[in-house]
Order: structure tokens, then C-alpha cells, then sequence
């Protein structure tokens, strides 16, 4: 019975960690530029092939290195792009922007599709990486420790990054006033390009972590990553990046507790979670009263 | 007289205008329902576009889904394009039409008329409750909680019961239930008509709803939704009228497009078909009618016709790195997408007066019917600001 619980929890909490990872830049790009990223499951897909790639071509840990390196590397490059020539010249519009990451969310997929194929790829997994740790009696596959470790340590770099550093201090300053930001002579649109690169990279390791999580990738795998994603980040108020922590845990570990009472039962209770947040809540998505 | 005043005041020229072009519409939309009704009765040859004559069964079944795609794209402008409110959870009541027919059809033994008023009601039911959590929340947190709840809907087709719903490979309706006059190759032609009934319908709907005070709220609220609550209004019930009626349209489009099917199909409750919905009413121009409807069209003529040419010779000659992303519709519908929004912003319906504006150099700017009146009118007001009456 313990060991149940300790396998749903970590099963859970690794499923979180690649929720957070997706989520955390749809929420800071969100929050900063008011810009809903619907090609950031793109993003999670270029960086899941790019990383699949090289893995493909260079055998055992040292090509795990690189590929960890090839799916970041994809991801923030892929991100920085869209956002210089697909995001920027849109400015004046901003439901257009909306509506070009729709377009590319569709057409990156496809493309990806065309390269690779519609079939799954198999990652292999170095032996240290397929095994499991035996916790509590609890037999948990090593790869959801991988999981939890680069969640946790993005979010501290994050908060890090936010905290301690001038480029985090522009980026805090620009959720809250991006126009008073902009009037005190700041160059918010270099701090957009870099969120985006951030997110990017983020969500490039998110394609990395889930092909290892599930042992195969295919081109839809980043879209309905993101739905989870979206919901992420709502619950957990656009921009705040505890929130979308808490709500990354919770939104992994509801899924997985209802998928063991009853398996498609987990999605369907995430849904209702949001449903019913939506409904007791009488503050708007910033945080801010309604 | 100031020199520069018309003889006859703008406001009443625009209202003779207005009245000659409600009779010119009223005749375009006629003349095009006559010419949509006799394409059954046609055998003309287009070669390159249809592969058979117009009253071919292979090309009336093309032609009546891209109907049936215009109305669901005429429903879901009513949501986008005329309240303004961004919801990516409208192929939801598609599914539901669909599957609640074809299960009350093959499981319950009901029949399909009665089947179809059960998915027209628990479409209703389900935008009136859908709708008042979702608009709990505004712009873009709307569009995300749709979307989580289209997902919900999508799981529950494809891996929720597949007993009942047929999971990935659909659920064929039962076909002795099915009236003799719709089913069979030979009576294409009455699906086809019923497509262009469905279509006719929508667009009175939303015709009709956009003169009426509501649809004036819906707009008001799209413009400016601070301003509708200062005069005291509620925007929220404005909202979720629209989303009501647009999602019964929508389950309406369901059932037909059940029909003409011949089976339910989970590709409806997936998210790339509502982002299809939202792609053929930018692409046709959001909160123009006639644009909307051709988006509808040429966006379902497009997918099916990519996914019939990607297999064609032609393709297949050509090298490979040109060859497999052309392969992919989905791929060509995106990046067109993305130009559309880039160079052609408003859309198909911009590019009469485009042209227009291009082939007379001295205006600078596209002036389009809606930049007419509204010029009109700020002419107007400000004549009568400067020179009050009396």
C-alpha cells in the first residue's frame, strides 16, 4: 500500500516536473508580454527531435550530453527566431500574434512529421538511466528522479535568475509595468527575446525529458504536452512562477492518483480541477481582484 | 452654405445608400442560394478542380462538406469575429452532435430525428453550463480553459468507453435507421442540399442576430467591454448568449456532418480541428460574412483536395526535401495561415478593396464599406458639433 503511494507520487511529481517545464515559459512570456504561445509545443518537439537525433548518432552518456545540449540549443534557437521574425513585426497587433504562433504550432508539427515520419521514434536509454531505485520497498524507474532533479533546478535558477540578476529585475519590473519600463529608457523588447530564447530552452529540455519519460517521441507529443500546460497555467496565475510550480505538482499528482482508480479517469479530473478553481475564484489570471 | 457641404446631408445619403444596399444584398444572397440549389442539376466539367461533373457523387459530397465547413466557420464567427471572445473548444459541440446521435441511433435503437433533437439538447445544456464556468474568465484564459475542456471531451470519445463510441476508428451510423432519401450514392444530391439548408440557416441566424439589440451588445461588448458596464449592462450574459448560440449551431453542424459521413469520426473533437475553425475565419476575414463563408469553403476544399494531391504524380516527382513537407496539409494550411495573418491582415474579404486601391493610385488606403460609414458618421457629428442646430 505504501509503496503504491510512493510509486503514484513519484510518477506524479515527474509528470510535474515536465508539466513545470512547459509551463513556466508560457507563463513568463505570458506575464511579460501578454502573448499566448501556442507553438511553444513546438518548441517541445523540435527539442525532442533534435535531441533525438544526435542521440541517435552518438551512442551511450557522452551522446546523452550532447543531446541534452541539441535540445536546448533547438529550443531556444527555434524560440528566439519565432520571436524576432514572427512575434516582433506583429507588436501593434496582439491578437495576431496569437493567431502566427496558432499558425506555426500547426505547421511545425507537420513539418516535423515530414522529416521524421508519423511513427513513434524509440529512444534507448544508457543502462544507469533504464534501471530503477527501490524507496520504501516502492520500485520507481530512475528516469523519474532525472525529471524531478532538472524541474527543481530550473526553478531555482529561475527564481535565481529573477531574484538576484539586473536582466531578472527588468523582466519582474516588466510583468508588473512593461510600459513604465519601457518610459524609464529600458530595452524591454531585448528582455521579450530572451524570455522567449529562456522558455524556448525550457521547453526544449521538456521534449529531451518526455521522450526519455515515455522511451519514444512523435511529432504530436509537444501539442498535447502544452494542453496540460495551458491548464498549468491558469491555475497557477499567468506570471508567478511559484504558482505554476504548486500548480504543475498538483495538476501531476491529481492526474495520476485518479488514473490508478480508474485509468482516462486522470484527465478528465484535471479538467474538473480547472472547472471547479475557475469557479470558487474571485481573482482574475494575474492575480488581481476580478 | 460652407463650401464644403454637400447638398444633400451625408447622414441621409448613407441611409439611402444603406437601403439601396440592403436590396443589393438581399439579392446577392438570393441569386447565391439559387445558383448553390441548381449545382445538382449541373453537369458542368471543371478540370483541375473537381476530378467528375458537378453532379457527380464524388464531387457533391466535396462540395457538401465545404458547405457544412462554412456554417460551423459562420457559427464559430459569432463567437470570434462578432463578440470577440476567443474559444478553442467550439469543435466540442461537433463531437457532441455527432456522437450523442450516433449512440442513441446504434445503441438505443431511437430514431435519428428523435436521436438528433437528444444531440441538439445536450448540445444546449452543455454550452449553457461550459460556457458559464469558461466565461468566468476573460481573453486568453477563456481560450485556455476551452481548450482544456475540448481535451476533456476528445479523451472521452477516443479512450473514454470505445464500446460505445468505437475509440480512433469511429462509430458508423446505423444505417437501416437512416432515411432511404439520405443514405445511398445515388441521393447525394439530398445531402447535398441538406448541407446547404444547414449553411442557409446559420447564416440567417447570424444575419438576423447581428440586427437585433443582443447582437448590438455582442458587438458593443467586442469594441468595448469597460463601456458596457459603465451603462450598466452585464457583458457576461452577452457572452454567453453568443457561445450558446453559436455551440447549438455547432452540435446542428454535428448532425449533419454526421450524415454525410455515415459515421461518427473522433477527428472532430481534436484540437487541430477547432484551431481549423479559427484558421477559416481569419483566413476569410473575422466578422465579415461573406469572407467567413469563403474561408469555410476554400479551407475545407484545401484540406481535402492536399490530402488528394499530396498522392499525386506530380508530388511524387518531385526531390524529396520539397516533396515530404508538401505531403503534409497541415504543414501548407499553417504557413499560409501565418502569411495570411502577416500580408493580408482582415483577410480574403480586404482583398476586393485592396485590388481596388491599388489600381487607383491617388487613395492611399483601402476604403472598405465599413471605413465608408464610419467616416461618414464622424463627418456627421462633428458638422453638427461645429454648427449646432436652430
Amino acid at each position: 500500500m505504501v509503496s503504491t503511494l510512493i510509486l503514484l507520487s513519484a510518477t506524479g511529481l515527474g509528470l510535474a516536473a515536465l508539466y513545470f517545464l512547459v509551463a513556466s515559459g508560457l507563463s513568463l512570456i505570458f506575464g511579460l508580454m501578454d502573448v499566448l504561445n501556442f507553438a511553444h509545443g513546438a518548441f517541445v518537439a523540435v527539442g525532442g527531435y533534435a535531441a533525438w537525433t544526435v542521440a541517435d548518432h552518438v551512442a551511450g552518456g557522452f551522446g546523452l550530453g550532447l543531446a541534452l545540449i541539441a535540445a536546448v540549443a533547438g529550443g531556444a534557437a527555434l524560440a528566439a527566431l519565432t520571436e524576432l521574425f514572427i512575434i516582433r513585426p506583429l507588436y501593434a497587433r496582439p491578437l495576431d500574434q496569437v493567431l502566427a504562433t496558432v499558425g506555426l504550432g500547426l505547421a511545425i508539427p507537420a513539418l516535423l512529421q515530414a522529416v521524421w515520419g508519423a511513427d513513434p521514434r524509440t529512444w534507448t536509454l544508457p543502462g544507469w538511466l533504464a534501471g530503477t531505485v527501490n524507496l520504501l520497498g516502492a520500485h520507481i524507474p530512475t528516469v523519474r528522479f532525472v525529471l524531478i532533479a532538472a524541474a527543481l533546478a530550473l526553478l531555482g535558477g529561475l527564481r535565481l535568475l529573477l531574484a538576484r540578476t539586473r536582466a531578472g529585475l527588468v523582466v519582474r519590473a516588466g510583468v508588473e509595468n512593461r510600459e513604465m519600463v519601457a518610459a524609464l529608457g529600458i530595452d524591454v523588447h531585448r528582455a521579450f527575446t530572451g524570455v522567449f530564447a529562456l522558455g524556448g530552452a525550457a521547453a526544449g529540455l521538456a521534449g529531451l525529458l518526455d521522450g526519455l519519460y515515455q522511451g519514444s517521441i512523435s511529432p504530436g507529443d509537444g501539442t498535447s504536452l502544452l494542453i496540460f500546460a495551458f491548464v498549468v497555467v491558469v491555475l497557477g496565475r499567468m506570471g508567478s512562477l511559484t504558482g505554476t510550480a504548486v500548480a504543475s505538482a498538483a495538476v501531476g499528482l491529481v492526474q495520476q492518483f485518479a488514473n490508478y482508480l480508474s485509468p482516462n479517469l486522470g484527465d478528465e479530473s484535471v479538467v474538473i480541477l480547472l472547472a471547479a478553481v475557475l469557479l470558487l475564484r474571485r481573482r482574475d489570471l494575474k492575480g488581481r481582484p476580478a | 452654405m460652407s463650401p464644403n457641404r454637400p447638398l444633400i446631408p451625408a447622414r441621409a445619403t448613407s441611409a439611402i445608400a444603406s437601403s439601396g444596399g440592403t436590396a443589393r444584398r438581399a439579392a446577392l444572397v438570393v441569386l447565391a442560394l439559387v445558383l448553390l440549389y441548381a449545382i445538382p442539376y449541373s453537369t458542368v466539367q471543371l478540370p483541375g478542380v473537381f476530378d467528375g461533373p458537378l453532379d457527380s457523387p464524388g464531387t457533391l459530397q466535396l462540395l457538401a462538406v465545404c458547405l457544412v465547413f462554412a456554417g460551423l466557420a459562420l457559427s464559430y464567427d459569432l463567437l470570434f469575429g462578432h463578440t470577440g471572445i476567443m474559444s478553442f473548444g467550439h469543435g466540442l459541440f461537433v463531437t457532441g452532435g455527432m456522437y450523442v446521435t450516433t449512440i442513441l441511433v446504434d445503441h438505443a435503437g431511437y430514431s435519428l430525428l428523435i436521436s438528433a433533437l437528444a444531440g441538439l439538447g445536450v448540445g444546449l445544456v452543455a454550452a449553457v453550463v461550459l460556457g458559464a464556468v469558461a466565461l468566468r474568465v476573460d481573453g486568453i484564459g477563456f481560450a485556455m480553459v476551452t481548450l482544456a475542456f475540448g481535451q476533456a471531451v476528445s479523451l472521452l470519445v477516443v479512450s473514454g468507453s470505445p464500446a460505445l463510441t468505437g475509440g480512433e476508428q469511429g462509430q458508423t451510423l446505423n444505417a437501416a435507421a437512416v432515411p432511404a432519401a439520405l443514405s445511398g450514392i445515388r441521393n447525394t444530391a439530398n445531402l447535398y442540399w441538406l448541407a446547404l439548408a444547414y449553411l442557409a440557416l446559420c447564416a440567417a441566424v447570424v444575419w438576423w442576430l447581428t440586427t437585433s439589440i443582443p447582437g448590438r451588445m455582442m458587438r458593443a461588448v467586442k469594441e468595448n467591454q469597460q463601456r458596457v458596464e459603465v451603462l450598466g449592462l452585464n457583458p457576461y450574459l452577452f457572452k454567453l448568449l453568443a457561445f450558446v448560440i453559436a455551440g447549438v449551431l455547432a452540435t446542428g453542424g454535428g448532425v449533419i456532418y454526421l450524415l454525410l459521413l455515415g459515421g461518427a469520426t473522433p477527428t472532430v473533437s481534436g484540437s487541430d480541428f477547432t484551431l481549423g475553425l479559427l484558421v477559416m475565419v481569419v483566413l476569410g476575414g473575422a466578422g465579415r460574412r461573406w469572407g467567413v463563408v469563403a474561408g469555410g469553403v476554400l479551407y475545407a476544399y484545401a484540406d481535402q483536395s492536399l490530402t488528394r494531391l499530396s498522392g499525386s504524380s506530380s508530388v511524387a516527382s518531385l526531390p524529396g526535401l520539397l516533396r515530404s513537407p508538401l505531403q503534409q496539409p497541415l504543414f501548407l494550411l499553417g504557413v499560409s495561415f501565418v502569411a495570411v495573418v502577416f500580408f493580408l491582415p482582415g483577410g480574403l474579404a480586404t482583398l476586393p478593396a485592396r485590388l481596388r486601391a491599388s489600381t487607383m493610385p491617388m487613395r492611399g488606403m483601402p476604403i472598405t464599406r465599413r471605413h465608408r460609414a464610419k467616416r461618414d458618421a464622424v463627418n456627421a457629428k462633428s458638422r453638427e458639433e461645429v454648427a449646432p442646430r436652430g
